[in-house]
């Protein structure tokens, strides 16, 4: 008979060989192989993204220009969607049957258990509606967003807008993701990289319900949203608003420049828009709206992109050049020689002073062919274009044709003729002072930006420097670094500007002056009234000041298109700035109210 | 003084001696770690007191107060007690079994539970008790002479009369359990070869459902996997017969198990499809990985597995396992409370668990040895025998080696019922076990 004492051995061996299979089992699913981890983890966790907040950007005494309101995506989860009432959830979000159905789909077919979008950005009280309601729709959920918002409505061009990135961003830079918002013009484009912030991510635990549990291990892999830096901008809220309210229902631009630092105060673009128009969903619609049905294009931002030639303005820059290069003195007289150059009605200059003063157009005549026309050279042609090379860099020195360094995206040039552009349109030695006399009154060849001339005021009111003009003047110390400007001086001694300064204040206080309109009896304002002429219809007025005399705190240039005369509408416009600006009241208010009453748009507008 | 008169050579002092503390302690330990997985499978934040008693771990704190009174009462008992009600407890046990099948609860589609107000149980808990005393009764009484085919016969009959009536409630995990009981009369001296056919008959019901699926085409013709199968089994018989064809009877043998084999094999498909039920056909079919449906049949192996297999080396933490905490597993604190070690203690937490079950059925089935009592001698292989395949079965399922069998962890699982049948099952043989001195061979 077998010893049946020794089954136990085999009875226990059966245990122990249970057991090793099952730990064996368990080293290999626990230890060795990872899957079931991750798919604990993705039915378990859900990864919520916590977009930043985005940098608030504020005026120069820090009121808010663009801040942030909440929003919210609503997200959808298409494999938890189950039994919904999908009438009752379509009656709440306000869509169709079809609608819904195709955006369900939509989503499936991107995943069917990665959330999506289903509807952008509702605002703060259209999804409390909704999100009272979510507890009945499985697989529906909010996901916070920002927007941004315009208190004041003002500044849209400075400001710019932001929007949706598209696939050439996210390859550009792989810090974007599809459903970031990115700036897309102005400052918001411009300071991008320090308005954005970081992403952060929350890592929730969801139950078999897919209702939220509350953090993953207590936030520890949370990652906070980094809300992006604020901006300090250069520009006065107060002044930036007057500044629009008198250019409504006018076509045109006003840039505003603190000429000792070079701060831009304001920056206006007329006909303009509500910023608050290009945010949120409506954005593409206003967007299309306003780019394609609008023929006075707001969209356009004047101050910076329109060209325009600097009409009587530029006599400033050529009596600086002559008094420098010693074609003529202060004490210069010249005869009105209508026959040289067409000019209005008035006596003869007898100096520099009377001559900008009356704003001579023969007189300037002189001077400009007495600098091209050095005798260099005996053979005229070649005299005209070694003359005309050495205009030019003077010229340029004031930061004419060519693009001022302001820190935004977009800005044009414009031109300043040289001997190669002329020898193009004419061939080399095809043309000399007597084709291209018309520059002399800053007609012809010559073309400006409103800014241009603003920095302009500013550099005269500097007496011979300008310092480029800015936007932001203070980030945070981490960024201020970015923010970067340089000194710029003309090659006109300083000497030479107390005279043209002299004329500026003629121009505005003297009888015969040609903007009596832009006096302030509290202030001596210098400026220089244009007109440029316009082929497509009336002249522009134009006009270019700085305040006060002394230590000037302001220097301004206003562009009104099809206006006429630059002593009419652009003159006064610029003196209620200034005094805007520096006394914050203003003391004529007949000047004022026919300002802000005058409709100079040719078109009716319609509401 | 607690003073029992229980031995005719000795009095013992006191009930505590002779205790083995190693099996006391390994319960407790077990009870306690059971109780902390069910407060981190029910946690509520709203309700973080492990005493609640809405939640399961409260409740479960009051079935553990209970289950250490009724561990006590054992203690006091006479074990003459045991020996002598053997048989009136088995039949009393038979008798609920009957009145459960009349007067029960249908719960899960098994009329299995007695439901008396608050208080449920499953009488098959006490059957288990039972038959394990009766079944000790009777091979104390006539296990010498067990190769005697009427004494195997009765002992069958001891372990599957209240196995038909399990049957018919239906409830095939407790039918398991009596199966169990297969190794105690291994111990008394029934033949090795049981497990050996069994193991067969497990491996051609499996290859029987696997080779339905496949075809192969050799030499031109189609063949199907049974066919396949059926040559290959002849070609075996054959060649078994060319090496033993000297052997006297080895053509009988091998003719009566070639035909076994072959019929039993065939009748797979039948049994298969018209005995079993269609959630045991699925569980089944899942298990094989015949069929896949993570989300209807295989979602609480499913389930299962990603929160046991995402515990990694050393767990999540108490009370950090999301997929616990989340309910992501159903059954969670009852069948398949080995989820929440798996999850939250790791690969370690379950290396301790399962040590610490093989320690305990490694620890009676020694102690059973040293007995002089041929009747706590089969009682203890009852109780590790039962022990064992809850183990056994209950882990499987959760880990994906079985089929999902609706069968509690032993000391783990929720539910006072099964707790308090295997404190009682355990108690017992402590109490038995501690008078192994004091009695006559």
């Amino acid at each position: 008979m077998i010893n049946l004492e020794n089954r136990k051995i085999s009875v226990i061996a059966l245990f122990a060989v249970i057991s090793l299979i099952f730990i064996a089992r368990l080293f290999f699913i626990q230890v060795l192989d990872d899957s079931y981890t991750s798919s604990a983890d993705n039915q378990a966790l859900r990864y919520v993204t916590q977009y930043p907040a985005r940098g608030i950007i504020y005026d120069r005494h820090g009121e808010i220009l663009v801040q942030n309101q909440a929003a919210f995506d609503l997200m959808i989860v298409p494999r938890q969607v189950k039994g919904i009432d999908t009438i009752a959830f379509c009656e709440l979000l306000n869509i169709s049957k079809e609608e819904f159905v195709q955006r369900v789909d939509k989503a499936k077919s991107y995943s069917t258990y990665r959330s999506s979008i289903f509807q952008k950005q509702l605002t703060g009280s259209e999804y409390a509606r909704v999100a009272e309601n979510l507890y009945r729709f499985n697989g529906f959920y909010g996901q916070k967003r920002t927007l941004r918002i315009y208190p004041d409505s003002v500044a849209a061009h400075v400001l710019g807008y932001i929007g949706e990135v598209n696939s050439k961003d996210i390859e550009r830079d792989s810090v974007y993701k599809s459903g970031d918002f990115i700036g897309i013009s102005g400052l918001e484009k411009q300071y991008e990289n320090v308005l954005r912030g970081e992403r952060g991510r929350e890592v929730l635990m969801v139950d078999v319900h897919n209702t939220v549990q509350g953090k993953y291990l207590g936030g520890e892999l949370d990652i906070p949203a980094k809300a992006g830096v604020n901006l300090i901008s250069t520009l006065d809220l107060g002044l930036q608003k007057y500044g629009e309210q008198l250019m409504r229902f006018k076509k045109g631009s006003i840039a505003a420049i603190e000429p000792s630092t070079g701060e831009v105060l304001s920056l206006i673009s007329s006909p303009n828009y509500d910023p608050n128009l290009l945010v949120g969903v409506k954005r593409a619609a206003n967007y299309q709206m306003l780019a394609q049905n609008d023929s006075l294009d707001p969209l356009f931002n004047r101050a910076l992109m329109a060209k325009y030639p600097p009409g009587s303005i530029f006599k400033i820059i050529q009596a600086l050049i002559g008094l420098q290069d010693g074609v003529i003195l202060e004490s210069t007289g010249i005869t009105c020689n209508k026959a040289l150059v067409g000019c209005h009605n008035h006596p003869s200059a007898r100096n520099l002073r009377e001559a900008i003063q009356m704003s001579c157009n023969p007189y300037f005549h002189q001077v400009f062919k007495r600098l091209i026309n050095k005798g260099y050279s005996s053979n005229y042609f070649e005299d005209s274009a070694l003359g005309l090379e050495e205009w030019h860099e003077k010229v340029s020195k004031f930061g004419l044709g060519q693009r001022l360094a302001i820190d935004l995206p977009s800005l044009k040039r414009g031109s300043i003729p040289d001997v190669e552009l002329y020898d193009r349109i004419y061939g080399a030695r095809r043309w000399a002072y007597s084709t291209i006399y018309s520059v002399s009154i800053g007609q012809g060849e010559v073309e400006v930006v409103p800014l241009q001339m603003a920095n302009l005021a500013a550099t005269v009111a500097n007496r011979g420097h300008f310092i480029d003009p800015h936007l932001v003047k203070e980030i945070d110390a981490e960024h201020d670094s970015i923010i970067h400007y340089e000194v710029h001086n003309t090659d006109i001694d300083s000497k030479y500007y107390e005279p043209i300064i002299d004329a500026m204040q003629s121009v505005v206080d003297k009888p015969g002056g040609t903007a009596r309109r832009a006096r302030i009896d509290s202030i001596k304002v210098c400026g220089k009234t244009g007109t440029a002429e316009n082929p497509h219809g009336e002249d522009h007025s134009v006009f270019i000041a700085f305040a006060p005399r002394n230590n000037p705190k302001i220097a301004i240039a206003v562009y009104v298109e099809n206006a006429g005369f630059g002593g009419t509408w652009a003159a006064p416009i610029a003196s209620l700035m200034i005094e805007k600006y520096i006394n914050g009241s203003i003391s004529d208010t007949i000047k004022e109210q026919r300002i802000l009453g005058a409709n100079l748009l040719f078109e009716p507008i319609e509401n | 003084m607690l003073i029992c008169y229980s031995s005719p050579l000795r009095i013992k002092r006191n009930i505590f001696e002779d205790i083995d503390w190693v099996m006391v302690v390994i319960y407790l330990v077990l009870v306690l770690f059971g109780w902390i997985s069910i407060y981190a499978a029910t946690y509520d934040e709203l309700h973080p007191s492990i005493f609640d008693l809405a939640k399961n771990h409260g409740k479960q704190a009051l079935w553990i107060g209970l289950a250490l009174v009724i561990g006590l009462i054992m203690l006091f008992f006479d074990t003459r007690f045991f020996e002598t009600f053997a048989y009136p407890i088995y039949g009393f046990a038979l008798l609920l079994l009957m009145g459960v099948l009349v007067f029960g609860t249908e719960v899960k589609g098994a009329q299995s539970w007695f439901v008396l107000g608050p208080v449920s149980f499953q009488p098959s808990e006490i059957a288990k008790f039972g038959t394990a005393l009766a079944l000790a009764k009777y091979l104390s009484m006539n296990g010498a002479r067990f190769d005697n085919l009427s004494i195997k016969l009765k002992s069958l009959a001891i372990i599957f009369l209240p196995g038909v009536f399990i049957l018919l409630q239906p409830d095939v995990g407790s039918l398991l359990v009596f199966t169990s009981l297969l190794i105690v009369l291994y111990r008394q001296g029934l033949s090795g070869w049981i497990f050996g056919l069994g193991f067969v008959a497990i491996i051609l019901f499996i290859m029987a459902l696997f080779l339905k699926q496949y075809e192969w085409t050799l030499f031109g013709t189609l063949i199907q996997g049974k066919v396949a199968f059926i040559l290959g089994l002849s070609s075996l018989a054959a060649l078994t017969y060319y090496y033993l064809r000297k052997r006297k009877g080895s053509l009988f043998i091998i003719a009566a198990g070639y035909i076994a084999s072959l019929g039993y094999f065939l009748s797979v498909d039948y049994l298969f499809d018209n005995i079993l039920q269609p959630h045991h056909q699925n569980r089944i079919n899942e298990l094989l990985g015949i069929v896949s449906d993570p989300l209807g049949a295989g979602y609480n192996v499913h389930q299962s597995k990603i929160a046991i297999g995402s515990g990694g080396f050393s767990g999540k933490g108490f009370l950090q396992g999301t997929q616990t905490k989340f309910h992501f597993v159903p059954e969670q604190s009852t069948d398949f409370i080995f989820c929440t070690i798996g999850e939250e203690w790791g690969f370690l937490g379950s290396l301790v668990l399962i040590g610490l079950f093989l320690t305990l059925m490694t620890r009676i089935v020694w102690l059973a040895e040293k007995q002089r009592s041929v009747f706590t001698r089969v009682y203890g292989y009852c109780v590790a025998s039962i022990l064992f395949i809850h183990f056994t079965i209950n882990i499987a399922m959760t880990i994906g080696l079985a089929p999902v069998i609706g069968i509690p962890l032993p000391f783990f699982s929720y539910g006072g019922s099964s707790l308090w049948s295997f404190t009682l099952l355990l108690f017992t043989f402590i109490k038995l076990d501690s008078e192994r001195k004091y009695v006559l061979r």
